[in-house]
């Protein structure tokens, strides 16, 4: 009997030598004639276990990794094709306490199907989103996302409900649907797991909001740095609309949809939902001023909807269950899931979707198992390179986009990032802003300048030269950059900055705590 | 190792030709360019202009703002390292500095021997099993100071 084999064709298996271990088992297995399939799945985000393999066997899926090449004859050897004993076995992945721990809507089908098979998708419960709301209509998708609570999972939190209304009302001979898959913030990978383990999720989502909004045609802008994502993403739309879930009269409906991939070229600011747009029409990635909205006037001056992967990605289940399932998840005015990412210097990083109000606390050391390096964790940097810097001493602070931004921080994409003790917090925020400089569009001043003035002083504090007049402008700089700054670039990079130093001042050679005795 | 071909301004018109049916066609042309020749030379520029009825100006402006958007070829094999964050909090810095010193040459420079460009990237969405680094198109993330080695050994070959 033929044995079938899960080897992850994610970014981060491969890279951690999943191609070499799929190419080692089908010379094993006919060297040895047994008869296997190999299917190249997403990743379940256990990333530290990748590559992990996983054989199909008559008690479900077993798991194994993490695997390297040199580790197949072994195996082999102990009988893996069965499920047997191995150093290596992990044993049901379900059960797995990373994997039991959560509760994953957007990733449920990562990992478990092959990404590029739309009968696996609709055998796992894809689509359903999308006839339901066929069968809705445009008004009432948008009170069920609506009911859900939703809110725009790249950063800003802004309900997704009153943005699909505003541009379902809005008068246009074309309408747009973006979805931002420029996932650029480190510490950040949600999207492109999502992209390479479960694309025609995202191809639902996208569809259900063009059928809501009236619009027909849909873009993916995307990064370079992520090929394996947008392979899996053109596969997965070419098959979709081999199957009629894409073009004209989607499943047989009266409406049309149909959606292509965009790459951009390394630019940062692209994540920015205006510079975006510009970058789609093939300018400079420049940030627009707002108003108009992109809801009104957006991509090619056409009413768009812009919505961040995970946003998109969320409505197919919120579609199928119903808004109030999704709304049951999660605290305050923060409802449903979060996929977080947990990343960095950290024991066990991967991907945890899980409803909000969780503690940094258990996602840093409970879940992520502390440092890799085994040193104190020092601080977790929430939200990539403009989301702040978080002492141990406020790991108790919950995921909530409220109770962050009471402590002077962000959600963002949901990416942390683990430092250790060893980690100097002063050449942090001297990245921050040099990254601000090297990043920044350039149309802003506090952006442009700002950051540049901003990489001088911190230059200066890291030499010692005159700290406590270097400090109070640094402080005062950062002011002018947060309210003074066309787009979150510019108006977040003193996040970073500032709270390295309130929390960490021995780090820029200030007494400790000086700073915040002072406000 | 990629290979690109020299410079042809018909092939060069075949294969933006190829995106003129696009909406908003410039990025994809430019990223087609690159592909072909390696870089985006500046015979490129008015060519591009003319086609989409843009200026010049507006074409150079679209090119320089984009780090991918190579303006001289690149060495033989280009070695990218991961330096953003959570690279830098699991050893990247350390990585970077290896690299350089082995290399004989700073992040965004080629060798003296025109194999090998080396450059920072920001992040490759590797960053539970960080660092990580990408040699031309292949990606390798847990970058270790032995793994790295093999990289610029492969690199230099």
């Amino acid at each position: 009997m033929t044995v079938r084999i899960y080897v992850p064709k994610d970014a981060c298996a491969i890279a951690c030598g999943a191609d070499e271990v799929a190419e080692a088992i089908t010379a094993a297995a006919l060297a040895r004639k047994e008869p296997v399939e190999i299917v190249r799945n997403g990743s379940r985000g256990m990333l530290w276990l990748e590559p992990m393999v996983e054989v199909v066997t008559e008690e479900g899926r077993v798991a194994y990794g993490p695997v390297e090449a040199g580790d197949v004859e072994g195996l082999f050897a102990a009988g893996f094709l069965k499920g047997d004993a191995h150093a290596l076995r992990i044993g049901k992945p379900e059960e797995h306490p990373f994997l039991a721990r959560q509760t994953r809507l957007t990733f449920a089908r990562c990992g478990i199907i092959d990404p590029a098979s739309y009968e696996d998708y609709r055998a796992h419960g894809g689509y359903r989103g999308l006839e339901r709301a066929l069968a809705l209509g445009p008004a009432d998708i948008i009170e069920e996302v609506k009911k859900s609570g939703l809110r725009g999972r790249g950063g800003a939190g802004f309900p997704t409900a009153i943005k699909w209304k505003t541009v379902a009302d809005a008068k246009g001979d074309r309408k747009y649907i973006v979805c931002n898959a420029d996932e650029g913030d480190s510490g950040t990978f949600a999207d492109r797991m999502i992209m390479e383990g479960d694309p025609f999720e995202l191809i639902e989502g996208m569809t259900i909001a063009g059928v809501a909004v009236g619009a027909t045609k849909g873009y993916v802008y995307t990064r370079s740095e992520y090929p394996h994502a947008i392979w899996a993403m053109e596969k997965a739309i070419e098959v979709a609309r081999a199957n009629g879930m894409l073009g004209s009269n989607i499943a047989g409906s009266p409406y049309s949809f149909d959606m292509e991939v965009r790459m951009g070229a390394g630019a940062y600011v692209c994540g920015e939902e205006t510079a975006l747009l510009d970058s789609l029409e093939g300018k400079r990635g420049t940030v627009r001023a707002k108003p108009p909205l992109p809801a009104h006037k957006g991509l090619f001056q056409k009413p768009t909807v812009i919505n961040n992967v995970l946003s998109l990605t969320a409505v197919p289940h919120i579609l199928a269950d119903g808004g109030e399932f999704y709304a049951n998840f999660g605290m305050g005015r923060s409802r449903g899931t979060m996929p977080i990412q947990i990343a960095g210097n950290v024991k066990f990083g991967g991907l945890f979707e899980t409803a909000f109000g969780i503690t940094l606390g258990e996602l840093v050391n409970d879940i992520g198992g502390g440092t890799a390096s085994g040193k104190p964790v020092k601080a977790a940097q929430v939200g990539g390179p403009l989301g702040a810097y978080v002492p141990t001493w406020q790991f108790d602070l919950p995921f909530d986009y409220e109770a962050f931004a009471a402590k002077d921080a962000l959600i963002g994409h949901g990416g942390i990032v683990v430092f250790d003790e060893s980690s100097d917090l002063a050449k942090m925020a001297r990245f921050a802003m040099e990254f601000c400089s090297v990043e920044s569009c350039g149309k802003c001043t506090p952006c442009r300048i700002g950051s540049t003035r901003g990489v001088e002083l911190m230059d200066r504090i890291i030499a010692g030269e005159r700290v406590e007049a270097n400090l109070e402008t640094l402080t005062d700089l950062c002011q002018t950059m947060k309210l003074g700054s066309l787009c979150a670039l510019g108006g977040f990079t003193p996040y970073p900055v500032l709270s390295a130093l309130n929390h960490f001042p021995e780090d820029f050679g200030a007494p400790p705590h000086r700073l915040e005795a002072a406000e | 190792m990629p290979h690109y071909e020299p410079w042809s301004e018909e092939r060069a018109r075949a294969v933006v030709d190829e995106f003129a049916h696009l909406e908003g066609p410039l990025m994809p042309m430019l990223h087609a360019v690159q592909e072909t020749f390696g870089h985006v030379p500046d015979a490129i520029v008015p060519m591009l202009a003319e086609k989409l009825n843009v200026s010049r100006a507006e074409v150079h402006g679209v090119v320089t703002f984009y780090h991918d958007f190579r303006h001289e070829p690149a060495g033989r094999h280009v070695l990218k390292l991961c330096r953003a964050e959570a690279c830098q909090a699991a050893g990247g810095d350390a990585l970077a500095e290896h690299a350089e010193h082995r290399l004989g040459c700073k992040l965004g420079e080629t060798t003296a021997d025109g194999r090998v460009t080396v450059e920072p990237i920001y992040c490759l969405g590797l960053c539970a099993t960080a660092p990580s680094a990408m040699l031309d198109g292949k990606i390798v993330a847990r970058l270790t100071e032995r793994r790295l080695d093999a990289l610029i050994v492969e690199a230099q070959s």
